[in-house]
């Protein structure tokens, strides 16, 4: 085996990744990061030191065997490293991408005590597209089982509890209510950012596994959760509607002609392409100057969406500071390279129309960072005379959403007092036989949180099926109190 | 009836059947729809891959021969162009629904059904709706003249009265709806709630008209949408001191409350996009006809020169 790696003997420098012209790119939806190439891959890989205990692994939400998989790319075991982190993760591509690495597995990487940490994310994508490339797809031998499981929503979660209820030989439908499946990853995240064509071949991979999807379904109105498993044979169902419900700021000048939620903004570009209007029918008109509110990353998406649409001006307005920012750096980053105009500490207190019901401009106030509040941040504190008025013809809303209400409308579901669906620790709802999350769950978080969420959901609905659940004999863990290692303990399959 | 497997992906057009030269009729095969579609729901259509989602309400269904009823007033491109090419045996791309909360058909015993223009459809699953709950039905419809008028009929087999209202008196009263609303209330002090479905412009009036004599009166708003669920905020309504989205939230919502010229403005957000795409739609429909005339005529010609 080769030297211990330390610190000091791996590469130094983080390997660069290409990414397309600031200038160039603001003009197009190509994707901005190119990725590693597979010397790049093999040259960042030398940076892991394979920890004993590594940290990144419980940084990761999925706990992905990092180093695992590090160590069979850099002995270009491609498909190796890819078995490796599909045993935990089913969308490298998606996540190498779109993950928040600087808060989960990177920012624990123990290289980045003292260095920039190991480019993780980086090169899970790497080996994601190689498998896309490859057509690479783990297909286990499935043994059929003699369930039906109905899966609500085609985001990261659904996508994840379809996977592995398939797997474990369940005939599963996925329902979508929009024409096209992948939620968020499709309607949300642009072009530039996830291209559709990862999204497609992670759904095929899906189809592959037996999974069928039927779009234009909306459950709770077509049918009912109760009636899926009362009358349509479903023996088990997950939910993983996401969060919808996009909050407006209430105030005045919410409802003029300009003002619009992210999510409208996107939608319309993204799932409708209207970027293509007039060759498609729907249209997005858009300003000159638009002003967008928040600093998330769906905040960044619309403003790096209207730059590409053509506007002159695109203004972030935030009431915290950069380092609040809920987005990824990244895209914070690149963002700050195209040309967005940042305006941290500035809170909008009226949005400003004409006399015909159109923008015209938008009334601000500067803050200062007070006391922390409960969530540890410093709130930011309006300073007294300090408003002021700037011209906009276009106001994006991009401050978060609430729970989408119709499955709470239409089915017993127990909510909490957000009206998010309520569940267990195993994600088992209220009603038996349902099993709910993602962002219908937790409120707006994470691709590989949700994806994770689907996963657990998954194990818990195996095990109220009684299927034979394999992750489950790999870590015994306790029973009765009694930890099953300490013991003589023959692990005996059931099956 | 148990409910089936789902056929969440055909679409087909069964029925078609035109009202006039701007409003047409659809009835589009969908089994589970047709179970499930309540008064006062809506569907989303997409007629085409590079089509937009337009809302329409569900104007009747039918569980035994598993259709549901669309009537489209061709106002716009969607609208125009799905005129030409929706045809019987063709399929939808997409067709979404039902959407939104039923229409809550009250213990009221005696209603007043009102529909105007485009709401004429809307507005006859609540008068069946409420008919069927035993209540007493009374219609007031508004046309522009006696030649537009459609499901005179059908609305006579679920109201008690039927009051029709023409701008010139062709057949009926000579007036607006809103007349046929005063006269209704006249008539029958006992009317304890309204439904007024058409334009805004209409659904303001008819509100204001029912304001003074104390009636509770359900619109059903039509802002823009695109997702239908809730996802989008495109769809918001002011609503008392509120911000409502109608396609979760409602479409229906009390008369009363409802900020109807709010609702028109923000109708009119995508004003210039919806003109442009109507100006190169019937440009490109020129371009056809021209095209058809060219044909026909060559082929006149050919047919001339072979007789000769
Ligand atoms: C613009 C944007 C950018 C983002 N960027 C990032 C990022 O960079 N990194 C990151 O980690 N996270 C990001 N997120 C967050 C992340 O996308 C979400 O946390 C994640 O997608 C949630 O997954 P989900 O499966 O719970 O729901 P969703 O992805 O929201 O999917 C839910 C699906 O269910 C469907 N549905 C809803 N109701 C019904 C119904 N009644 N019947 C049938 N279908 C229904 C919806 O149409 C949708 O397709 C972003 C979010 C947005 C909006
Ligand atoms: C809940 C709901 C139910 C509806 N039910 C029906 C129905 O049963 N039958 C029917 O014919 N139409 C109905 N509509 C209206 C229909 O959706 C629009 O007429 C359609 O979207 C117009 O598309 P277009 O491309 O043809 O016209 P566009 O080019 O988009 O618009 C042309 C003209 O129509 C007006 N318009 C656009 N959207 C709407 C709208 N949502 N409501 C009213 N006027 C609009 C525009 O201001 C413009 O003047 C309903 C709308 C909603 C929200
Ligand atoms: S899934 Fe996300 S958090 Fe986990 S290792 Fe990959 S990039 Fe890191
Ligand atoms: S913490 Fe960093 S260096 Fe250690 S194993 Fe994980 S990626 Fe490698
Ligand atoms: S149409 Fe998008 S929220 Fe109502």
């Amino acid at each position: 085996m080769a030297k211990k790696r330390t610190v000091r003997t791996i590469p130094q420098e983080r390997t660069a990744v290409r990414e397309l012209d600031p200038v160039v790119r603001g003009t197009n939806f190509e994707e901005v990061n190119c990725g590693y190439n597979e010397k790049e891959a093999l040259l960042e890989s030398e940076r892991c030191l394979f920890c004993p205990d590594p940290k990144c692994i419980a940084g990761c939400p999925v706990n992905i065997n990092i180093p695992a998989f590090i160590e069979k790319l850099g002995q270009k075991d491609y498909r190796g490293a890819y078995d490796v982190i599909t045993a935990s993760n089913l969308l490298p591509s998606v996540c190498g991408r779109v993950c928040p690495q600087e808060n989960q597995c990177e920012g624990v990487c123990v290289v980045g005590e003292s260095l920039e940490p190991v480019a993780i994310g980086r090169l899970e994508r790497f080996i994601g597209d190689r498998a896309i490339a490859e057509g690479w797809v783990n297909i286990p031998a499935i043994e059929p089982a003699p369930y039906k499981v109905g899966i609500v929503g085609s985001g990261p979660a659904g996508m994840a509890c379809a996977a592995d209820m398939a797997k474990a030989g369940c005939d599963v439908t996925v329902f979508e209510a929009f024409h096209e499946p992948g939620g968020v990853l499709r309607y949300g995240i642009p072009e530039f950012r996830l291209p559709n064509s990862v999204i497609d071949a992670e759904i095929s991979n899906l189809k592959k596994l037996g999974v069928r999807f039927e779009c234009n379904t909306l459950v709770g109105r077509l049918f009912t959760i109760e009636q899926m498993i009362e009358e349509m044979g479903y023996q088990a169902v997950f939910i993983g509607t996401g969060a919808g419900y996009p909050s407006m700021l209430n105030i005045p000048g919410d409802s003029l002609n300009g003002v619009l939620s992210a999510n409208e903004l996107l939608t319309r570009c993204n799932l409708m392409r209207a970027r293509d209007f007039p060759k498609v029918d729907t249209p997005l008109p858009l300003g000159r100057k638009v002003a967008v509110v928040g600093a998330g990353n769906t905040a960044m998406d619309a403003l790096r969406v209207c730059l590409r649409l053509g506007a002159e001006k695109v203004y972030c307005i935030y009431r915290r500071t950069k380092a609040e920012a809920p987005a990824r750096a990244e895209e914070i980053h690149h963002a700050e390279q195209e040309g967005i105009e940042f305006h941290w500490l500035t809170n909008p207190v009226e949005v400003l129309g004409d006399d015909t019901g159109n923008v015209r401009g938008m009334r601000c106030v500067r803050m200062e960072l007070g006391e922390p509040d409960s969530s540890g941040r410093r709130r930011p504190v309006p300073i007294e005379d300090s408003e002021f008025d700037f011209e906009t013809d276009q106001v994006v809303y991009a401050i978060g959403t609430n729970a989408n209400p119709i499955i709470g409308q239409t089915s017993n579901l127990g909510l909490n007092k957000w009206g998010y669906i309520q569940c267990d620790d195993s994600l088992a709802t209220s009603l038996a036989g349902v099993f709910a999350g993602g962002d219908i769950v937790t409120g707006a978080a994470t691709v590989i949180e949700a994806m994770g969420a689907g996963r657990r959901a998954a194990r818990a609905m195996k095990s109220y099926l009684g299927l034979r659940d394999d992750d489950a004999l790999e870590s015994p863990g306790t029973l009765f109190g009694i930890d099953l290692r300490e013991h003589n303990y023959a692990r005996v399959r059931i099956a | 009836m148990p409910v089936n497997e789902p056929t969440t992906s055909y679409f087909e057009i069964v029925k078609r059947e035109d009202y006039s030269d701007v409003t047409y009729m659809l009835e589009v095969s969908h089994p589970l729809m047709a179970r499930a579609a309540k008064p006062g729901q809506f569907v989303i259509v997409m007629s085409h891959e590079d089509g937009e989602r337009i809302p329409l309400t569900i104007a009747d269904f039918d569980a035994q021969k598993g259709t549901v009823t669309l009537v489209i007033q061709a106002v716009g491109k969607t609208t125009r162009e799905m005129q030409q090419t929706c045809q019987v045996g063709t399929r939808l791309y997409g067709l979404v629904g039902p959407m939104g909360i039923p229409s809550s058909l009250s213990h009221a015993t005696k209603v007043l059904c009102v529909g105007g223009g485009l709401g004429v459809a809307p507005v006859y699953p609540q008068a069946r709706g409420f008919k069927e709950l035993g209540a007493k039905v009374i219609g007031v419809l508004g046309f522009r003249n006696k030649d537009l008028v459609f499901w005179e009929d059908k609305f006579k087999s679920v109201c008690d009265e039927l009051i029709l209202c023409t701008d010139d008196g062709s057949v009926g009263i000579k007036g607006m709806v809103t007349d046929g609303i005063k006269l209704a209330l006249e008539r029958h002090p006992d009317i304890d709630e309204a439904v007024a479905i058409g334009p805004p412009v209409m659904m303001k009036a008819s509100a204001e008209t029912t304001r003074p004599f104390g009636v509770k009166t359900m619109v059903s708003l039509n802002p823009i949408m695109v997702d239908g669920t809730g996802m989008c905020g495109g769809c918001r309504v002011k609503v008392g001191e509120q911000v409502k989205f109608a396609c979760v939230d409602g479409p229906d919502f009390d008369g009363h409350l409802v900020d109807f010229d709010d609702l028109m403005v923000r109708l009119r957000r995508y004003k210039e996009e919806e003109n442009a795409a109507m100006k190169r739609f019937e440009e490109s429909c020129r371009m056809r006809d021209f095209m058809v005339t060219d044909a026909e005529v060559r082929e006149a010609i050919t047919t001339q020169m072979g007789e000769a």
